[in-house]
């Protein structure tokens, strides 16, 4: 009975891995493998990789470009809120912080239909890589305003501010000179955690986007329908390739902040 | 330049870009469900029409399975990884948490490698074993992304409880189910409440593998899909988004109430 109750958890934790790496494992040798159906004996090759970023290398490009733009304007948009956030915790700022945070909450697909019925009709901007980028930092800067607030939070603003007030630092001085540095655990952490996610985001995307301007992930969805599996394969392991160092790097520095603030 | 006219320009550029595309389009998206013939009544019509009703019926029942699914297998793995440590178990848990970048799209395809027509099911057993697409394919779809954000949760909050608790029920002779049931599922409820709420939350809004898989599966986001693209029926897209993001939106602030963090949704 007592070692049954110990093997339990740990044949959960052991079936729930596999169920989770298996498919994984799948994709990344599909994507190697000459013919997946008749197995790795038909060979390993990098043609199917290669066929990938023939076809879709246009699809990555504009992920990392998206990625990028959106990482700038959360930073533009999220860190000063986030301190002027921080310097006044009150029932308004939480109104605010939980108001930004629905994106969160109310699944892409919706977000994108509200987008769409208000701004579908302005031509210029509808057909253009920005409307995609709209609904990247949509999701995102969440993300970026909680992590940084996180930080901000955690230490005495105040008392370093009215220091550098004293010797004569202004209002613009001291962000720049004081806050930002003591945010930057914060800052890194929103920073990986939006380059993810835009990465990585569909639901939003897919509503969003035009036959010219595909994502990654779009051009996944694409590829799922409508290519041989040995090449869907290859896709999926080349995003797999751009995310997992990303994903770790995220978590390394979300850590990384959570252990400064204590 | 005073201080407090410093903060408000600090927060403007957010203000304006929340203002312009977030405010005014929900505004706009509650606007425009009631702009069909039947006006306002297109809620009661939601009701009203069986396939809409089946449809909310069936998405609720697939997520509150995969939310207990979820609940069981993450708080089982979560408690095993908090109270043990071995060799290997870091990769452990970088295997259970690799899902949380994947997008929805992503995780279906992964289910049509494990069961599609073509799968690893389907070819290592006798006989036919195709569920990818079927509610069963859209279950593994679902559980797939909810496992990493649920265990999150419930080992954030296990390595919080204190091991004394656990060492006096032991000295009292306690069994080690009853330890369990009596002494960590009540410390752990009220992540479990959050984690769950999160897992129905994500479950009920994915989009991406239920696009990814589904041929014939009605599924709220699903629907709204079709309503919008295909039916051109632009007030029942916005009326069925409306309930949908409302439900969604009431399970997050459920968990937040009883645990600070959000995990992203997505799938």
């Amino acid at each position: 009975m007592k070692s049954l109750s110990k093997a339990i958890p740990l044949i959960v934790t052991l079936l729930a891995c596999a169920f989770l790496l298996i498919p994984i494992i799948q994709s990344v040798l599909a994507g190697l493998t000459v013919n997946y159906f008749r197995g790795l004996s038909s060979g390993l090759t990098l043609k199917w990789v290669a066929r990938v970023l023939e076809l879709y290398s246009g699809s990555i490009l504009l992920s990392i470009w998206i990625a990028l733009a959106c990482l700038v304007v959360t930073l533009i948009l999220g860190v000063p809120a986030a301190y002027a956030l921080a310097r006044n915790p009150g029932r308004a700022s939480r109104v605010l912080e939980e108001f930004i945070s629905l994106p969160l909450a109310i699944p892409g697909l919706a977000l994108a239909l509200a987008l769409l019925q208000l701004y579908g009709t302005l031509q210029g901007f509808r057909t253009s890589w920005t409307f995609i980028l709209v609904g990247h930092v949509l999701y995102t800067l969440p993300f970026m305003v909680r992590s940084v607030l996180s930080v901000l939070a955690a230490i005495d603003l105040k008392v370093l501010e009215e220091g550098a007030a004293s010797l004569g630092a202004g209002p613009a001085r001291r962000f720049f000179d004081i806050v930002v540095p003591n945010a930057l655990p914060g800052i890194l952490a929103g920073a990986l955690t939006v380059v993810t996610l835009s990465i990585g985001e569909f639901n939003l995307t897919w509503m969003l986007h035009t036959p010219y301007l595909k994502t990654l992930p779009v051009g996944l969805a694409d590829s799922y329908a409508s290519m041989r599996l040995e090449v869907a394969s290859a896709y999926t392991l080349v995003f797999f390739v751009m995310i997992v160092p990303l994903l770790m790097a995220m978590q390394w520095a979300s850590a990384r902040a959570q252990r400064i603030m204590q | 330049m005073g201080q407090r006219q410093f903060l408000m320009l600090c927060l403007l550029p957010l203000a304006v870009f929340t203002l312009a595309f977030l405010a005014i389009p929900l505004g706009r998206l509650i606007l425009a469900s009631g702009e069909s013939e039947a006006g306002w009544a297109i809620y009661l019509k939601i009701i009203q029409t069986p396939r809409y009703v089946s449809t909310l019926v069936q998405t609720v029942v697939v997520s509150l399975a995969v939310t207990a699914a979820a609940l069981a297998i993450s708080t089982t793995a979560g408690l095993f990884l908090v109270r043990n440590r071995f060799v290997g178990r870091n990769t452990l848990l970088s295997i259970l948490t690799l899902p949380l970048a994947f997008p929805g799209v992503v995780v279906g395809f992964m289910i049509i490698l494990l069961g599609g027509r073509q799968g690893l099911v389907n070819q290592i057993l006798p006989g036919h074993w195709v569920f990818a697409y079927s509610i069963t394919g859209l279950f593994l779809g679902y559980l797939y992304f909810s496992i990493p954000r649920v265990l999150l949760t419930v080992m954030a909050a296990a390595e919080k409880i204190d091991p004394a608790l656990e060492e006096a029920a032991q000295t009292l002779g306690a069994p080690q189910h009853r330890i369990v049931i009596d002494v960590l599922l009540p410390a752990l409820s009220p992540a479990l409440i959050a984690a769950g709420a999160i897992a129905f939350a994500t479950a009920m809004g994915a989009f991406g593998t239920a696009f990814t898989l589904a041929t014939d599966i009605d599924v709220l986001p699903m629907v709204i899909y079709t309503e919008f693209t295909l039916s051109a029926n632009i007030a029942m897209a916005s009326a069925l988004s409306v309930i949908l993001g409302l439900v969604t939106w009431t399970m997050l602030l459920i968990a937040r109430s009883f645990s600070g963090g959000t995990v992203a949704a997505g799938g």
